[in-house]
């Protein structure tokens, strides 16, 4: 199960989309997020939308099946967001009704399209942190965000967070599997019964598992001393964040994906 | 020359509530010649981290002196000097490791000195080069073995040119495979580059690697000398809380029922040279 997280993992790889730079694949993503919640709610533009990360996903060579597996932890929230989506659209078209639930042709298409909205909107986010070092992709953040620094917000101190944060989930997966082996091997039942006991269950794992953090956070605040680390002034970087010609066309094809969905939009197709 | 000079090192950390705490380190003259190799032993709360996080300025004394190339520790100005110079490697190889591509970790060091990026370009491929680790720049540093990962906490201590590394128990989780990965890093190091090396661990059998050995108790220097000399004295550690390597203390037993041997054998070979020469063979 905790194998299947793979929120912010990096395929290391030399594709196109490995080679952008982290900034426009930020910025991309953000076209991409708004050309997702901007579409039309009609099958072309998500069509056209899938098409299009079809090809972002030709182009990184990430296999698809990791995406795919990438979506299960969260296949709770999208059928949660399908179901309400379902029953709670205002319509006139009723299909289907009984006691207080009823269902409507609008509350269909709007599920469907809502549920299609969030599975492509985490494959693309996914596709993002696939191809870009965890590094890479708070240094684009950094960067992007840096006039911020003038308003005296801590966009250094978010970044090097976040970027430790990336760093460790794997560490804390691996910790996490091995204290519930541990708990197993004990007796523990973290797969079967109710919600509340399963609930229960999870209480002597993540007991060990801060207590664990909270050391390893005091220790590598000490390493990162140890090497000098004093916040970001005077800090140089190993790679220099540079525009290239692939970031240009990238943008450009941006730019044509918004306007041929709000295009869409207008013609209502 | 010397690279660290402590004098009359004091320190106590601050006690807990309720509680009167003792001083970690209570009077420590130790002088660190620059190339040496140095190995730290003593028991558990000896107080062998405590002095190892003043010889980078991680702790500041509460009384008495700690000079890094002459560099007052105490002073706010000299930490990045003294930091750069004497570079640390921990024990959970976890838990100093700050990013998740390995280049990247190693130039963590020289980023926060603000060398220039070309600099460090050269710096990182040239460290992961010293430990022997070139080919795995671009790997993520969760997937390598822990002596890999130790390997790669030194590679970002070379990084920012040091003229010491302590080690603080960065053996003490890994198998003995990776625990001769480290060792034989740091002795490529000591030996080829001219560092300084201070190795803090529980296993007497690294401090063969020494030309000089320190063992700590409640936080006062106990004994120093050479290898041979420290740990020959079988009674003397057994008092300190640790014991000689097994093969003097076999050889140690042996002289006890009458043998006629040395105690001089920190290797297996010796240590049956000395039996053999024993037994009239
Ligand atoms: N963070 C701390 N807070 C309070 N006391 C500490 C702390 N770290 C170490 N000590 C105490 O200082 C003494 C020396 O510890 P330490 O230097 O860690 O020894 P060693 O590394 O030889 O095991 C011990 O008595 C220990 O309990
Ligand atoms: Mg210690």
């Amino acid at each position: 199960m905790l194998k299947d997280i793979t929120l912010g993992q990096y395929f290391p790889g030399n594709s196109v989309a490995h080679r952008l730079d982290p900034r426009t694949k930020l910025i991309l993503e953000v076209l991409y997020i708004v050309a997702l919640f901007s579409a039309n709610d009609w099958f072309v533009s998500y069509a056209f939308l899938a098409l299009v990360l079809a090809g972002a996903i030709a182009v990184s060579k990430v296999p698809v099946k990791s995406l795919v597996r990438g979506l299960k932890p969260v296949v709770i929230i999208v059928c949660f967001t399908g179901i309400i989506n379902l029953f709670w659209t205002p319509g006139e078209t009723v299909l289907f009704s009984w006691w207080i639930i009823t269902v409507n042709l609008e509350g269909v298409y709007r599920a469907f399209f809502m549920v299609i909205r969030i599975v492509m909107l985490i494959m693309g986010t996914f596709l993002m942190t696939y191809t870009t070092s965890p590094i890479t992709l708070t240094d684009g953040l950094e960067t992007l965000l840096g006039p911020l620094k003038k308003l005296r917000l801590p966009i250094h101190e978010l970044s090097m967070m976040m970027s430790i944060a990336l760093r460790f989930i794997p560490t804390l997966i691996e910790e996490t599997d091995k204290i519930m082996s541990a708990q197993k091997a004990r007796g523990a039942d973290f797969e079967t019964g109710s919600v509340l006991q399963r609930a229960k269950a999870m209480v002597p794992l993540l007991v060990p598992l801060f207590i664990s953090a909270f050391r390893r956070a005091d220790e590598l605040a000490v390493a990162m001393e140890c090497r000098c680390y004093h916040g970001g002034e005077g800090r140089t970087k190993l790679r220099v964040l540079r525009y290239q010609g692939i970031d240009y066309a990238a943008f450009a094809i941006g730019i044509l994906v918004i306007a041929v969905i709000i295009a869409l939009r207008y013609l209502n197709v | 020359m010397e690279i660290i000079k402590t004098s009359e090192l004091v320190y106590r950390y601050p006690a807990e509530e309720g509680e009167t705490s003792q001083n970690a380190l209570d009077g420590v003259d130790l002088t660190i010649e620059k190339g040496s190799f140095v190995v730290v032993l003593g028991h558990n709360g000896s107080g062998k981290s405590t002095l190892a996080k003043h010889m980078n300025a991680v702790l500041t004394p509460a009384a008495g002196k700690v000079l890094v190339d002459g560099l007052d520790t105490a002073e706010e100005e000299n930490l990045l000097e003294v930091r750069r110079r004497v570079g640390m490697v921990f024990q959970n190889p976890d838990n100093q490791i700050v990013a998740n591509v390995v280049e990247e970790d190693v130039a963590f060091g020289p980023e926060n000195l603000g060398v220039p990026t070309e600099e460090i370009q050269k710096r990182v491929t040239a460290s992961l080069k010293a430990v022997g680790m070139e080919k795995f720049a671009d790997h993520a540093p969760h997937m390598l073995s822990g002596g890999q990962k130790q390997r790669i906490a030194i590679a970002g201590v070379i990084a920012m040119t040091p003229e010491c590394i302590v080690l603080d128990e960065s053996t003490a989780m890994l198998d003995p495979a990776g625990r001769q990965e480290v060792l034989d890093t740091v002795q490529y190091l000591n030996r080829e580059r001219g560092i300084t090396v201070i190795l803090i661990t529980h296993h007497m059998n690294e401090a063969v690697y020494a030309d000089r050995v320190v063992v700590m108790d409640h936080g006062k220097v106990a004994m120093d000398g050479a290898p041979m000399e420290i740990l020959t004295q079988v009674e003397r550690l057994r008092a300190l809380g640790l014991s000689a390597p097994p093969t003097v203390q076999l050889l140690h037993a042996l002289r006890g029922a009458g043998w006629d041997v040395s105690l001089s054998a920190l290797t297996v070979e010796d240590c049956a040279d000395q039996i053999c020469r024993a037994l009239g063979a």
